[in-house]
């Protein structure tokens, strides 16, 4: 019974990082139709900014997430103007290109920058304590936390704020939205933001528990793109439930038949239910 | 030849299409006409097998293709246009016929790759029948160009060429000459009685030209708001009080 | 029909005759094994071209077919088959797997199929890097025995352990697939596959079945590649998952493009411009792929067309040019 309540909190902590990291990603699917497939990179890039932060500069864990939220949301502004925003009414599989070449910069610029062996941040907090036999370490419990937080601050923003809505009637109705007069590059790029620092506060979550490493973000992305296409693309309730559903899946997966093979589960999970219904289990959205 | 019986398709909440009932004979010229929305072009959908339909059925020649799909009801001798003409606009004017031709044929993978014999024969015989049709259509200079150097007349005459490169038996023509000119638009008329009358195929069209339509037309079927309120002559049609009520005086003095 | 202009022909048959004759005049080993990859990342790039370039479906898998290929020789060479046996059977293995692949995922469309597919690749990744019995996990199959030789009356036997021998088998694999797909592409059928690309709707409404076309140019993609992949094991002497990963699949695509997609010389082009590009970016050490992944950028967005495509797109336009100067009704466009 440990074993199995251990996965289950394991999996709603990995389930959490998945949700906010695939919330970030199917705003910008929905809103600009395009795959960032260099959406895990960028992840990857939140963690090794914390680091930065908090190594190099000696700001505390706190004040380095939230400086990283910053810089990373700005990075994806850029990246949104100067990559994808030229490709955006080219075919599909351009912009899928330039998203290669984005992950390959960002692969290699953390690997000149910081190096190819696995960085540690160190832990704000390792205490851990011990919950009717399951072990919860005091960092994943932040996790859990903190990306509830950050969900419900996203659902406040999205639906209680004007540049909220205006995310929101964009994602539905792009042509609609611009013959209605909204400066729809502004809001990709907005978006763009939202998405990256959403990434950059999963990162910085997740670094203290494991290591930071180049390569880090990209079965992460492969799996958060998963969770969009299962959840529908632009479908903010796909993507969070598929998270956790997905977190959990794999925790237990991996606990219980077999660890190496945890990640097929996600994969196997993806071909099962696109074989059944080709457009998602919410797909509203042709692709 | 043709037999639709009690088609009807909804949508979730919109029914398109109630319980529409019709008959074509073999050799007629068929007019569908309503006003915008009646459900003119999903009433081909659902005859195409573009569409499934929520009920009823369709019969070619006591044959039922209801919800057969779309390529293989063009094998039972059914062809059509879209309403926005649709053309394989990457390739040259003669590939877009030889594709269409290409079900009549046996072109396969082996024979392909093994350049047989039957290959050359095949490939021989789409070209000289999309050659034959583009003399047909007028447009037997234009071969080799590509899509975008065709006027929109020329376009539309295409896309008619696709649909009779195979030698159908009926014909679907969707609004075949929507944004056309008066001239363009004779020349598109004599085209499909030159189809009716040289080739007997059986055609079906849907237009908002009045006109045209009681020049051309044997019989008439009016659609409003997915049902049929009048069938017959297009001297019926004319003076049917219910199709003079549905245009409210509109569209039918076009 | 689809005839080819006669300086097109003279270019290729100067390049066929540089081509035979590189042995002799490739300055070093270590340039020829290039070389020679490239030659069979180049089959596999053109095989890539036959889906994703002329039928429009955007397959993320090829490289793991390429892999299925490869562990399919090293495995069957190693269980004691000759090699001349083991690639056909693996190459048809390859072509199976495609088979019931594109039965469960063609159903889907544009970015569903592509990250399918990408799932099935990285599926076999982790079972190619974790089953252990039969692919020996992580560290892969090493050891694979190359091709045995061959026999011919009279002229005594031809090895395959020098670079030059493996080279002009590379070579004639490669001039048999540009055969192979050069009649695939300008027949008929070829034009069937770019009816699904550019229409698929008025494809189907003219009698086209787009799941059975589509299908065929799948599987016939992933038998070559699996081909590719199996002369790639037996000419290289091991294999590990890495030869079935996702960047794998990512290479081709990259040569595919910068190449020029939907052309059948933008793929052999690609594939071998970019990896001699990478050669001599090595001094430039950890920033090449920083550089790299920039080029990469700004060449999808200023030239998509590739190299030969920006070609291809020139002579159209030039033809296009002159067509609507002949045509009286020209004036007349709406």
């Amino acid at each position: 019974m440990e074993l199995f309540l251990q996965q289950v909190f394991n999996g709603i902590m990995f389930g959490s990082t998945y949700a906010i990291v695939a919330l970030g990603l199917t705003l910008v699917m929905g809103i600009l139709n395009i795959p960032n497939f260099a959406h895990g990179h960028l992840y990857m890039l939140g963690g090794y900014i914390t680091y930065f932060f908090m190594s190099n500069i000696g700001i505390g864990y706190w004040g380095a997430l939230l400086l990283s939220v910053i810089v990373l949301g700005l990075i994806g502004a850029v990246m949104e103007r100067i990559v994808y925003r030229p490709l955006s009414d080219g075919p599909h599989i351009n912009a899928f290109i330039a998203a290669i070449g984005a992950l390959l910069f960002l692969e290699s610029l953390a690997l000149v920058v910081w190096g190819p062996q696995g960085l540690r941040i160190a832990n704000p907090y390792p205490q851990i304590f011990n919950v009717m036999g399951i072990t919860v370490g005091l960092q994943r419990l932040i996790v859990i936390v903190g990306a509830a937080a950050l969900i419900v601050l996203l659902h406040l923003f999205l639906k209680k704020t004007l540049m909220g809505t205006t995310i929101e009637a964009v994602a539905q109705n792009r042509e609609g939205a611009m013959l209605n007069g909204i400066n729809v590059n502004r809001v990709s790029a907005i978006t763009f933001f939202i998405s990256s620092a959403t990434a950059a506060v999963a990162a910085s979550f997740l670094s203290p528990i494991f290591m930071l490493s180049p390569a880090m973000g990209a079965i992460l992305g492969m799996k958060a793109f998963i969770i969009v296409i299962l959840g529908g693309m632009g479908s903010i309730p796909g993507a969070i439930l598929g998270g956790y559903i997905l977190g959990l899946i794999e925790a237990l997966g991996g606990g219980y038949i077999s660890a190496e093979y945890k990640d097929v589960f996600a994969f196997g999970a993806l071909i099962v239910i696109l074989s059944i219904k080709p457009t998602g289990i919410f797909g509203k959205r042709e692709g | 030849m043709l037999s639709v019986k009690y088609l009807t398709k909804r949508f979730s909440g919109l029914t398109a299409v109630q319980d529409l009932s019709f008959e074509v004979a073999q050799g007629q010229i068929l007019a569908i006409i309503g006003p915008n929305g009646a459900g003119k072009s999903t009433a081909f959908n659902l005859i195409t097998g573009t569409l499934p339909p929520t009920s009823g059925k369709v019969f070619i020649d006591d044959q039922d293709i209801t919800a057969m799909k779309p390529y293989r009801i063009v094998t039972k001798g059914v062809a059509r246009t879209f309403q926005t003409t649709s053309l394989f606009d990457q390739l040259r004017v003669i590939d877009n016929l030889m594709i269409a031709y290409k079900w009549r044929t046996r072109l396969g993978f082996w024979n392909t790759l093994l350049h047989t014999p039957k290959w050359k024969a095949f490939q021989t015989e789409a070209f000289l029948r999309a050659m034959e049709v583009l003399e047909f259509l007028g447009l037997a200079d234009k071969a080799e160009h590509f899509i975008p150097t065709l006027s929109q007349e020329e376009q539309k005459r295409l896309a008619i060429g696709i649909a009779i490169v195979s030698k159908p038996r009926l014909l679907l023509l969707d609004e075949p000459t929507g944004g056309l000119i008066h001239e363009e638009t004779d020349r598109i008329t004599q085209l499909i009685h030159r189809i009716r009358d040289e080739h007997g195929i059986t055609v079906i069209i849907i237009e908002h030209k009045m006109q045209m339509i009681m020049g051309m037309a044997d019989r008439i079927v009016v659609l409003n708001f997915g049902k049929k309120i009048a069938e017959g002559t297009p001297e019926e049609i004319k003076t049917n009080p219910a199709v003079i009520e549905a245009y409210l005086g509109g569209e039918a003095n076009a | 029909m689809f005839t080819k202009p006669i300086h097109t022909k003279i270019l290729y048959l100067v390049l066929l005759v540089a081509a035979l004759l590189l042995p002799f005049y490739v300055p070093d080993r270590y340039l020829f094994q290039i070389v020679i990859m490239s030659i069979l990342f180049a089959i596999a790039t053109a095989s890539m071209n036959l889906i994703i370039g002329y039928t429009g479906q955007a397959s993320l898998a090829h490289g793991a077919f390429f892999g299925i290929g490869a562990y399919g020789v090293a495995i069957m060479t190693k269980a004691g088959l000759s090699f001349w046996l083991a690639l056909p059977l693996s190459a048809v293995i390859t072509a199976f797997a495609g088979l019931l692949i594109g039965a469960l995922s063609l159903r889907t469309r544009g970015h569903y199929f592509a990250i399918v597919t990408l799932c099935f690749g990285v599926i076999l990744w982790i079972v190619a890097g974790n089953w252990i019995e039969l692919t020996g996990g992580h560290n892969g199959i090493f050891g694979i025995a190359r091709p045995s030789p061959i026999s011919i009356p009279f002229l005594g036997q031809i090895e395959f352990n020098s670079q030059t021998a493996q080279f002009y088998l590379a070579l004639a694999f490669l001039l048999l697939t540009l055969f192979a797909l050069n009649r695939i592409v300008y027949s008929i059928l070829g034009l069937t596959f770019m009816a699904v690309r550019n229409n698929e709707p008025l494809a189907d409404a003219v009698g086209i079945n787009t799941f059975a076309t589509k299908l065929l140019s799948f599987v016939v993609s992933n038998f070559i590649a699996g081909l590719a992949g199996g002369i790639y094991a037996s000419i290289i002497g091991a294999v590990g998952p890495s030869a079935a990963s996702h960047m794998v699949t990512f290479n081709f695509l990259i040569y595919l493009i910068l190449g020029g997609i939907a052309t059948l010389p933008g793929a052999v082009i690609g594939a071998f411009a970019i990896p001699i590009i990478m050669e001599f970016m090595q001094f430039l050490g950890d920033y090449r792929m920083l550089i790299f992944g920039l080029l990469l950028v700004v060449v999808i967005i200023y030239f998509p067309q590739g190299f030969v495509g920006g070609l291809r797109v020139l002579n159209q336009k030039i033809a296009v040019w002159r067509q609507s100067k002949s045509t009286e009704a020209g004036h007349v466009k709406r």
